[in-house]
């Protein structure tokens, strides 16, 4: 009776509306929508943790392609060694490090300097200011890396899409001048030239030298820079898990024999 | 409820104090032998996990506060330096982030409880009334932290949200502009909007504390409701709320905190929206600018109605409305469970505020906006047209005689109720 009323109600409110037409769902239902795939990586939840071989040539390939104009400007070398991170030797990092030319100062004669980088400098970034960024790329500006595979929706999995995503342009699809084809991003006009070739950068511990190992290595270092303390969580996540599950088994043995004391009380005063 | 006081100080120092300031006594009566209805399901249990969530935000908001720059240019990467260097900052911030989102589950659940079952009737206004001001309050809080980190997203919700307020230039022009320029300190959402809301964020959760007191307070005067609604009538219908509610309070945080875990530990992000790891930038707006996921029914209400005063207006009824709710019921009964008409609507109501929240999370156009409209509608007519009409014309089904009846079955009425065993009898302890 009750739900005879309602839909009565729910009917008039109905025809109160003009029912509106169904809105062209442009992206999704012609084949232009953005493809991205899921990926299987070492660092999904809840086990999983970061490849230290695939974080360092990750590195490589960001060191080498991605830095000559994005910059990364939460990382320092120091990053480079952790533990849980591509874990260089802190030789290693020292070597890696003053490899850049940092500005320093100002000295004693109020002058600033040029020094080989250390461990604790930040990694340096290729254009002074935005407004060189932009300048230098045909009016786009190149976002910074260290929060990207955070930052979008689909993470690693977005960033391999992008990387692995270039393509010819359909004959009907209208190019604006100076954009690439790319299948992963939403509108497919991308502004960055694709950036990986095969063979481009040599890998020296036998993995083959593809755009497809490129681009899964640079977007496993980018979620490490983002997430850097993923492996701790996870571990700290494992132990905290088997503790509330051993917790939750007391609690629930300790309740049943708390209640049990008034269920025999009841017992005792019913029969 | 309120009950003649059994406590008897027995060291020295606690007859001392009991003469100056009792808090002992106010404990033991209060919180070790109150009496409370015998049958509290599990969904009692989430009033002692929402006092146990307060105390984690304040905790974890306390130590993130010692190491975050208030500032528009510090924010961001201060919150990415807690990230980062300091020692388990990681953890703190997800906690906090996340921990404002299980409070959030864990009020909704609370509120829908009082709902369903009548605990919002009389004797118990006031302890509804200052429940529905604790739920406005974490609005508030949670809105000026969620702006606290300075991401895209925080920065247009700030930016939209305050920009509401202009819709009162509607009604005097030039009213809204003037109040949206104040609370900004500005014309534009900036550094004086960020420390402000910074001041305010630090603030509100000890209000919120007080609040708290106040419903707890407003609580221990008519005592617990339970799940039939039949009022406490002898003391068998009670027993101590320690232990047995103690515990049973306890268990349910563990599980509740397994929940909170999981997330925590595997998927922290998973209810953030990434915008927010791309800094503040206000020369570039995201293409969908869209709240935390607790305020997308309410934003789904706002955005249902076309006129922006109206709109503002509507979305901020959603809540006035509960502040009346139990003078808009007209059952002679509490609990839903008993009323076979009600209980329909009522399950619609809480798939029409799941459904508003989806609706908040869609761009507002085509069957999007039509939903939204006829969701709202039923989310105002439910507590206007049909708590008072189905209050009048429903015939409840036959409530049980008293709660130990509810419990126990007919047969347990007779005989005389000895004091349930309590925290002052030691009975098979160690």
């Amino acid at each position: 009776m009750a739900m005879h009323r309602f839909l009565v109600v729910a009917a008039l409110l109905a025809s109160a509306f003009a029912i509106p037409g169904m809105a062209a769902a442009e992206d999704a239902a012609n084949d232009h929508g953005p493809v991205i795939e899921a990926q299987e990586w070492s660092f999904a939840p809840p086990f999983g943790g970061y490849k230290q071989g695939q974080l360092q040539r990750g590195y490589r390939v960001y060191k080498d392609i991605c830095a000559n104009c994005h910059s990364m400007r939460f990382l320092s070398f120091r990053n480079l060694a952790e533990v849980g991170g591509p874990h260089f030797s802190p030789a290693a990092v020292e070597t890696l490090a003053s490899q850049v030319q940092v500005t320093d100062g100002p000295d004693a004669k109020g002058e600033m300097f040029q020094r080989p980088g250390r461990p604790s400098d930040r990694f340096p970034s290729r254009f002074a200011n935005d407004e060189a960024a932009r300048a230098a790329n045909n009016g786009a500006l190149p976002p910074d890396l260290s929060l990207m595979a955070k930052a979008r929706a689909g993470g690693a999995d977005y960033l391999y899409a992008l990387l692995t995503g270039y393509q010819q342009a359909p004959a009907d699809f209208e190019m604006t001048q100076g954009m690439q084809y790319n299948r992963a991003f939403a509108g497919h006009q991308f502004a960055m030239p694709n950036p990986l070739v095969d063979g481009i950068i040599p890998y020296t511990d036998g993995t083959e030298p593809t755009v497809d190992n490129y681009a899964r290595d640079v977007s496993a270092f980018m979620m490490w820079a983002a997430e850097p303390t993923l492996e701790e969580r996870h571990k700290v996540g494992l132990r905290v898990m088997i503790f509330l599950f051993v917790f939750a088994f007391i609690m629930f043995l300790a309740k049943r024999a708390v209640w049990e004391r008034l269920h025999r009380r009841d017992h005792n005063h019913t029969a | 409820m309120a009950h003649p006081s059994t406590y008897q100080p027995t060291s020295g120092f606690g007859k001392w104090i009991d003469t100056r300031l009792p808090i002992p006594r106010v404990v033991h009566d209060q919180f070790m032998v109150f009496p409370t209805p015998r049958n509290l399901n599990y969904w009692w249990t989430f009033g002692g996990i929402l006092f146990f969530m307060l105390a984690l935000q304040m905790v974890t908001g306390i130590v993130l506060a010692m190491h975050y720059v208030p500032s528009a240019e510090g924010a961001f990467d201060s919150v990415e330096k807690i990230m980062r260097d300091v020692n388990w900052g990681w953890l703190l911030r997800y906690a906090h982030a996340v921990g404002a989102s299980m409070f959030f589950v864990a009020v909704f659940i609370h509120t829908f409880r009082g709902l369903y079952y009548g605990s919002y009737k009389a004797p118990r206004e006031v302890l509804w009334i200052l429940g529905v001001l604790i739920l406005l309050l974490m609005i508030a809080t949670a809105f000026m932290g969620y702006s606290l980190v300075w991401g895209q997203m925080s920065f247009w919700a700030v930016t939209v949200i305050t920009n509401l307020f202009s819709s009162l230039d509607s009604l005097i022009p030039g009213l809204g502009t003037m109040l949206v320029e104040w609370i900004w300190g500005g014309f534009a959402v900036g550094a004086p909007t960020l420390n402000r809301l910074y001041s305010l964020h630090y603030l509100l959760p000890f209000v919120i504390a007080g609040v708290v007191i106040l419903h707890i307070w407003a609580l221990h005067v008519p005592g617990n409701n339970n799940p039939t609604g039949v009022d406490v009538k002898t003391e068998r219908d009670t027993i101590p709320f320690h232990p047995y509610y103690s515990i049973k309070d306890g268990f349910a945080i563990v599980l509740f905190l397994i929940v909170f875990a999981a997330l925590l530990f595997y998927a922290p992000n998973w209810l953030n929206h990434p915008d927010n790891y791309i800094p503040a930038n206000p020369l570039q707006t995201p293409p969908h600018i869209v709240p935390e996921w607790y305020f997308l029914p309410f934003y789904a209400i706002l955005r249902a109605i076309p006129n922006k005063l109206f709109g503002v207006i509507g979305m901020l009824s959603a809540i006035a409305v509960l502040f009346i709710v139990p003078w808009l019921d007209t059952s002679r009964i509490r609990s839903t469970s008993y009323r076979p008409i009600f209980k329909w609507f009522f399950w619609l109501f809480v798939i029409t505020c799941l459904a508003l929240g989806y609706l908040g999370s869609q761009a507002p156009d085509g069957w999007y906006l039509f939903f939204g409209r006829a969701f709202t509608i039923y989310y105002f007519a439910f507590f206007l047209l049909i708590m008072p009409i189905v209050g009048l014309i429903e015939r409840p089904k036959k409530l049980p005689g008293s709660i130990t009846q509810s419990v126990l079955g007919p047969q347990a009425s007779k005989p005389p109720s000895p004091r349930p065993p309590g925290p002052d009898d030691h009975v098979g302890v160690a």
